[in-house]
């Protein structure tokens, strides 16, 4: 047997593939192309103009996040650790999708806010406002880099073509497309992609499942052994030896703290909710979401396992053997080489490029509205006239595509040091839902306690991961027993205990703010009907957002039953 | 479609592009599957004749979005005006 026991494998693309790929991306440049004539207003550019249905939010929600670590990082979570990686999915992600839409969109979309950061400032001032547009701002630049990395490896396996020449050239194409049309474009593109990712994973999740003898060939042969097949209690996945504990960690610390305040604070999703055309229908985005993030672990967590089965490489990499420099996240590549023939290996590899531009264009895209609302007409530029805003997004868009370069470059380099500075933005996520969910239903929280909140909780989850083993690599000091995604879960856990009780003390001691100020805002100082839309009673049960959230949490507890 | 006067937002609508890409990888794998079914490729999908199946399959899904745009075509709502872009 032959082992091509190195990184550097190529995939066996010949003319057809080559020719589905490239028409993904004329179509794909088209859209932008089209998108432009559409654009006329500053809200145009950044909003879509609010206008668009929402099962196009709904899927673009979805796509927005079905990027590079996604798809390679759950398909790898699926190969080392089986069906454990669910959780992140039907514990970790859609209950936060269906309370974003019930609880907290009709704020979001009802005050009339344009970004998430400047629903911070009209509620605690520009304090808490800074700090999140920020820290927003900075850490888009940094994972749009990630996801442009991870896109410039395909294109240099396929082509064969230098990684900074793959760099450049698919950040160009990014580029064209959300400075031409803004989210329109993006939006439109994402949905687009969503269908082309399906296209891809589907069939290979076929090919696959038929090769290793269906559900019960992955029984047999799943090594170390059939425990990889229960999501509960998932001790390897969390590193936590503990099942009660591991349970307790994947409840609260992933389905609440981490999840909650990844989907519901979010901008790079709730950007594309805000872009839907009624009250009703951004709540719907975030449901309609639901339902295909309920089922895509099917397409990218079974491949993985099953590559774990029937890839060489990672057959012996499971098994402890050296395995070259093959890694987990390499499965669904490897996959593919193995059992796609031309013609839809085209498809494959269309689809993974597909997934990693809409990755890396939903972080731009979110990134120059919060620039250029948040940071430029905030702090820099008043009073300017709205064409001026619409030209300062297209510069940023530049500007943060040539950074995403820079910052792949990093990612290129140093792989750990990309993976410490995820998880300290995924800090700010936790304690960011604490102050929001706290000052959305509290009227008498301050603008000096949202601020110290964030900031304190913050500092609690870093320190969290100082004192674990693993966190941070060699600068943590291992004080405490925790390593892997279980330390994350404490940490996010301890930023949102500090942030609240923060929050609680310090608004006794100071001023509450005048509360014609929070109207909108609040949900005692909210009029109801400026929540709902007018004719929401009327609609039919598959267009009400309480009905579709209630079908949506059936399904995902049914889910979990069956794959217990 | 035109029937009521209104305007209708025509091939712009994402749902024909959807269904137009998809329909042609459709096209592109049926023919792959139907004359390029070697031994040594389907030997890769280990006997399945995935370009077959799946250019079926995305034909079918193709073809649905566009009777799906055709039947529910997206209406320009009148108090909008129409933008001819900067």
């Amino acid at each position: 047997m032959i082992h091509t026991a190195d990184s550097t494998f190529r995939l066996d693309a010949n003319a057809v593939d080559y020719l589905i790929v490239a028409t993904y991306f004329v179509v794909v440049v088209g859209i932008g192309l089209m998108a432009r004539r559409q654009v006329s207003t500053s809200l145009d550019f950044f909003l879509s103009g609010r206008s668009l249905p929402a099962w196009v939010t709904g899927l673009a929600f979805i796509s927005a996040n079905l990027g590079a670590v996604e798809i390679m990082g759950m398909s790898a979570n699926g190969a080392e650790f089986g069906m454990a990686t669910v959780h992140y999915f039907w514990v970790g992600a859609v209950p936060a999708m269906l309370f974003l839409g019930i609880v907290m969109m009709p704020f979001y979309y009802g005050s009339g806010v344009r970004s998430v950061p400047e629903f911070m400032r009209r509620r605690f001032g520009t304090g808490a406002h800074l700090v999140n547009a920020l820290s927003f701002a900075v850490a888009q630049l940094l994972i749009a880099g990630i996801n442009l990395y991870l896109l410039a490896t395909i294109v240099n396996r396929l082509l064969g073509w230098p990684l900074w020449v793959s760099l450049v050239a698919a950040a160009a194409i990014v580029l064209s497309y959300t400075a031409l049309g803004g989210l329109s474009a993006a939006i439109y593109n994402e949905v687009l992609q969503f269908f082309v990712i399906v296209a891809a994973l589907l069939p290979l999740t076929i090919v696959a499942l038929h090769k290793v003898g269906g559900w019960e060939g992955i029984k047999d042969k799943v090594q170390p052994g059939q425990e990889q097949l229960s999501s509960w209690p998932g001790t390897d996945l969390t590193g936590i030896d503990s099942p009660v504990l591991s349970v307790i960690g994947i409840v609260f610390g992933l389905g609440f703290v981490l999840s909650f305040g990844y989907w519901t604070t979010n901008f790079v999703e709730v950007q594309r909710a805000m872009a839907s055309d009624s009250i009703s229908a951004a709540k719907r985005a975030p449901i309609i979401g639901a339902f295909p993030k309920m089922f895509i672990p099917f397409i990218v967590i079974i491949p993985g396992i099953i590559a774990a089965i029937v890839v060489p490489e990672l057959v012996k990499l499971k098994a402890g053997e050296a395995a070259g420099d093959v890694k987990y996240n390499d499965a669904i590549l490897l996959l593919m080489r193995d059992l796609l023939p031309n013609g839809m290996l085209g498809i494959a590899i269309a689809g993974l490029l597909a997934s990693f531009m809409a990755g890396m264009a939903a972080n731009i895209s979110a990134f120059n509205t919060v620039f250029s609302y948040d940071l430029w007409q905030q702090y820099v530029k008043k009073d300017e006239d709205d064409s001026y805003y619409t030209r300062i997004g297209r510069l940023a868009t530049v500007a943060a595509t040539i950074i995403a370069i820079g910052t792949a470059g990093i990612a290129s380099n140093y792989s750990n040091l990309m993976n410490y500075l995820q998880t300290l933005f995924g800090f700010f996520n936790a304690p960011l839902f604490a102050t929001f969910i706290l000052g959305m239903f509290w009227k008498r929280m301050t603008a000096t306690a949202g601020w110290t909140g964030l900031v304190s909780g913050t500092a609690a989850a870093v320190l969290v991961a100082f004192l674990s083993e693993d966190s941070f690599g060699s600068a943590s000091w291992g004080v405490l027993g925790l390593k892997g995604q279980g330390a994350s879960f404490v940490a996010a856990g301890a930023a949102f205990v500090v942030d609240i009780l923060v929050s609680i003390i310090v608004t006794m001691f100071t001023r509450p703010r005048d509360e014609a100020d929070l109207e909108g805002l609040v949900y005692s100082l909210t009029p109801k009907e400026s929540l709902v839309d007018p004719d929401e009673v009327h609609l039919p049960w598959y267009q009400s957002p309480p009905k579709l959230a209630g079908i949506g949490l059936v399904l995902v507890i049914v889910l979990n039953v069956i794959f217990w | 479609m035109n029937a009521s006067g209104k305007k209708t937002v025509g091939l712009f609508d994402i749902r024909f592009i959807i269904g137009g890409l998809i329909g042609l990888y459709g096209v592109i794998l049926t023919l792959l599957g139907i004359f390029n079914a070697s031994d040594k490729e389907l030997a890769k999908g280990d006997g399945l004749n995935i370009n077959l199946w799946a250019g079926l399959g995305m034909l079918v899904a193709g073809v649905a979005f566009m009777v799906w745009a055709r039947l529910r075509p997206v209406i320009v709502p009148d108090d909008v005006e129409p933008n001819d872009g900067p």
